[in-house]
This record gives C-alpha cells, structure tokens and sequence, in this order.
C-alpha cells in the first residue's frame, strides 16, 4: 500500500499483511497490518517498524517520502517482532548510530532481540523530544501489554501512537475508522478479549491517568488495523466498558465431541438456556478457533464447557481452551461442564477444576452421561441449561431485559404438564 | 525467607537473589523492600505481590 499523509508532515508508511491468517495462534481471518507512521520535521522521526519480512516494503514507502539516510531518530514503542522485525533492516539504512528511543524496558528487550550495539535512548513518562515545530512526549504504559510497551503523543497535532493499545487485526482498503464505520468494532474487541484482557485493571488505570493529562486527542494511532480520528474518544470509552468486564445477558456452551454424545448434550443444553430467554451458542471447537471463541465468552455470562472424556483425562481441544481462558483471567463469570464417557468419565470433574481455579463460579454440578445420551438425559440436559439460563438472567447487572423466560419454557417442566 | 510472585508478570522475587539492579541486596526479604520498590520486569507495585505458594 502506499504512504498516506495522515496529517500535514505526518505519514502511515507501515505495511498490510493481507494474507496472515494465523497471529501466534490468534485467527485473523481478515489479515492485519503492522503499521508505522513517518513525521517530517527539521528532525526526521519513524515511529515503529514491521515484521522482518515487509521491511523492503516499509523502506520503500520511506523512500517515496524522503531519503530513509535522513531520519534521524527512531521510536521504539514495543519491542514485539511485528513492530521490530525489521529494525536491523532500518537501523542498517538510517544509520547505526541514530538516537533509537524506547522505554527503559525496550532497551533491555530489544538488547535481547538484536546483537547490535544501537544508541538507546532509554525514555520515561513525560520525557519530551523536540523534533522542531511539533514535540513528542512518550508515556511507559508497561503491560499493556509487554513490559516494554509504550505510546508517544504528538502534541501540536493531537496524535496519540498507541502502539498495540486500542489495536485490531484488520487488513482492508480503508486507513481510518470513519471509512469502514462501526463494522471495525468486533475486530477492535476481539483483540481486547485475546490479547489485553488480562491487563484490563492497567488500562482502566491508564485510561484514567491520560484523561487527567487533558491531551487534546485528535486521532489515535496504533500499530495494527485502522487509525480512530472520526471520534476517537470512540474507541477510548469503549476500552473503559470492556475494561469493566460486565458480561452481557448472554451464553456460551464450548465443546468437543468424538461420537456426536457430547455434542447431543451441547444442543440439549444450548436450547435450554434459551428457553429461559437467554442468547446462547453452542461452539464446536473444531469448527471455532479458540481466538473466536474467547472473543464469544468475553462478554457471556455463563461458560458452558463439555468435553468426552479421552484417555481418562479432557479431550485435547478442551485442555487446549481451558489453558487459553485462563491465561486471560475472565472476571465475572459463572459455568458449568458436561460431557459423554464411556467408562471412567475424568473430564467433567477436571473442567470444574479449572473453572474454579479460575473463580468462575459453578452455576449447576457437572452432567455427566455414559455413551450415549438418552432422551430422559436429554431431557435433563435441557433444564440444566434452563436453569444455568435462568442464573444469568438473574445475575447482577443483567438488568430490565432479564427474566423473560419462566420455567413453563423448559422442555422437562412441559414434559410434567403432559 | 519466603519468594514473592508479581501477579501481574509472573516475576519471582527471590530475597537470596535481591534485585541488584536496582539497589536491593542479595539477602533482603520481601517485607524489608522499600515501599517504593518495584517489580523490575513490569513495574507493579509491592502490593501487586503474593507469597509464593
């Protein structure tokens, strides 16, 4: 793609990676972009780099602006190889001992990225750097959402680099948010879900930190998917809901099955929780990647976890989103777990242990059925969903929306009016 | 001497260890770190630490 001029003498030069479709084991179905962002002053600076292997790509973007030779400082605001990759690549052309700013952090990480013996110019919080007209302050915003993670503002045009803050793994044709409109939201909050949500107390704190700061926020630019300048106070206040981590009035029943049993039970239960009015999906985890399905749980209230038992433990898929989730720390959260077995039948009891390990409270005991369920299991299945629908309609916040089912919607309480 | 663990990052610090970075001895226990002392790989705040189990 080509440079755009974002602002006067303020240029995106990074790279869209239309065809990634797997971001260390992230789906990104649409792509992404690593972006980096030129500002021509009397001083020259780039902000971020790409991936190792785009870096001819970002050195001829430069180029179609000025001569690589002629800047004379680079920013470092994270040290992660989507963002440094190509540093050597750029340092090489710049020159090797050009100023390189980042945190105190980043030249420790970096140092243990690069051999090179670079000129680091370890900043913190509120160090300026003067680049004639305009003037950057760069801001440590450590966890969010590695150790060296920080943003640089520019302060006579309002514009915030926000490194992987308030970033999305979208690749499109559009360069700002005003030109794809509210469809670049579910791409913003699936990369909150599987990437920042642990740090979410960080960014709530931050969020608040910078609003004291009073900075006249013009436009929010990070380092992945599109720039935030129609309103980006947009995405800020929406960190600050998602941060909250108050679910909404919704489910989510994740599964794997290897004879269809577990996978019976995962319909039963599914159409028991919305009997009780209450928005469910049953996920395959074949059929989902893990990455869609954290984004789904994000924001349900009930995690409804089955899994066969396989070798006497959880079925593989199982471990693998349990470890997953927790790595995430969801707050707010109840759960449940079910599934088929053929004759020892661990796996329920071992998904309740992580769920509680996790502090997600355990609206129903585990259901349990061998081989094959039958339709007076089925049945059962049905009002443990019910009645796991029925918690989340009736759990804090769930609000005026919340208790439209009744118990008369549970197919075993009309199955005892017959 | 008990070893605390950042909640945030996972770091352990280990007393016999210190943090000679920045100024901590190798030998001072947690509870004798200075209140402005903070996790070297993150920076979360003393608080933000547990005993490791």
């Amino acid at each position: 793609m080509d440079p755009v001029q974002i602002a006067p003498g303020v240029y995106s030069v990074g790279v869209r990676d239309w065809n990634i479709r797997d971001f260390h084991g992230y789906s990104t179905d649409l792509g992404s972009t690593y972006n980096a962002f030129l500002i021509v002053d009397e001083k020259i600076a780039l902000i971020d780099s790409v991936k190792k292997q785009f870096a001819d790509q970002l050195i001829d973007n430069i180029a179609r602006i000025v001569d690589p030779r002629k800047i004379d400082v680079v920013i470092s605001n994270h040290t992660e190889l989507d963002h440094s990759g190509s540093l050597a690549r750029i340092m090489h052309r710049v020159g090797e001992d050009k100023p390189l700013y980042c945190s105190k952090m980043g030249a420790k990480n970096l140092a243990r990225h690069f051999p090179q013996q670079w000129n680091y110019r370890a900043v913190g919080s509120g160090e300026e750097l003067k680049l004639g007209r305009r003037t950057l302050t760069f801001l440590e915003t450590r966890m969010i959402h590695w150790p060296d993670s920080m943003f640089s503002y520019l302060r006579e045009d309002g514009i915030l680099f926000s490194s992987d803050g308030f970033g999305q793994h979208y690749a499109g044709p559009e360069t700002f948010d005003d030109e794809i409109g509210d469809r670049i939201m579910v791409h913003a909050k699936k990369y909150f879900a599987n990437i920042l949500l642990l740090y979410a107390t960080h960014i709530e704190k931050l969020i608040r930190q910078v609003a004291d700061m009073k900075l006249n926020l013009r436009m929010i630019c990070p380092d992945h998917g599109v720039i935030w300048r129609r309103d980006p106070g947009r995405i800020v206040q929406a960190y600050l809901d998602w941060c909250r981590q108050e679910p909404e009035r919704k489910a989510a029943v994740i599964y794997d099955t290897m004879w269809h049993s577990t996978e019976k039970m995962a319909e039963a239960i599914n159409a028991g929780i919305m009997a009780a009015g209450v928005p469910s999906k049953p996920m395959h985890l074949r059929s989902w990647h893990r990455s869609e399905v954290m984004t789904e749980v994000f924001d349900a209230r009930a995690v409804v976890v089955g899994s066969p038992t396989l070798n006497n433990g959880l079925f593989p898929t199982i471990a693998d989103f349990l470890c997953y989730m927790k790595g995430l720390k969801p707050k707010n959260k109840i759960g449940a777990a079910f599934g088929s077995y053929g004759w020892s039948g661990e796996a329920v009891k071992l998904i309740e242990g992580e769920l509680t390990d996790m502090k997600i409270e355990l609206a129903q005991p585990g259901l349990r059925t061998q081989f094959v369920p039958e339709k007076a299991i089925l049945d059962t299945c049905h009002e443990f969903g019910f009645k796991i629908g029925q918690a989340v309609a009736a759990a804090p916040g769930a609000g005026a929306r919340a208790a439209v089912g009744s118990p008369g919607h549970s197919r075993t309480a009309l199955n005892e009016l017959k | 001497m008990a070893k605390y663990v950042c909640q945030v990052c996972g770091y352990v610090y280990d007393p016999a260890q210190g943090d000679p970075d920045n100024g901590v001895a190798p030998g001072t226990p947690f509870e004798k770190l200075p209140d402005s002392w903070e996790c070297p790989v993150c920076g979360a705040s003393k608080a933000d630490f547990a005993k490791e189990a």
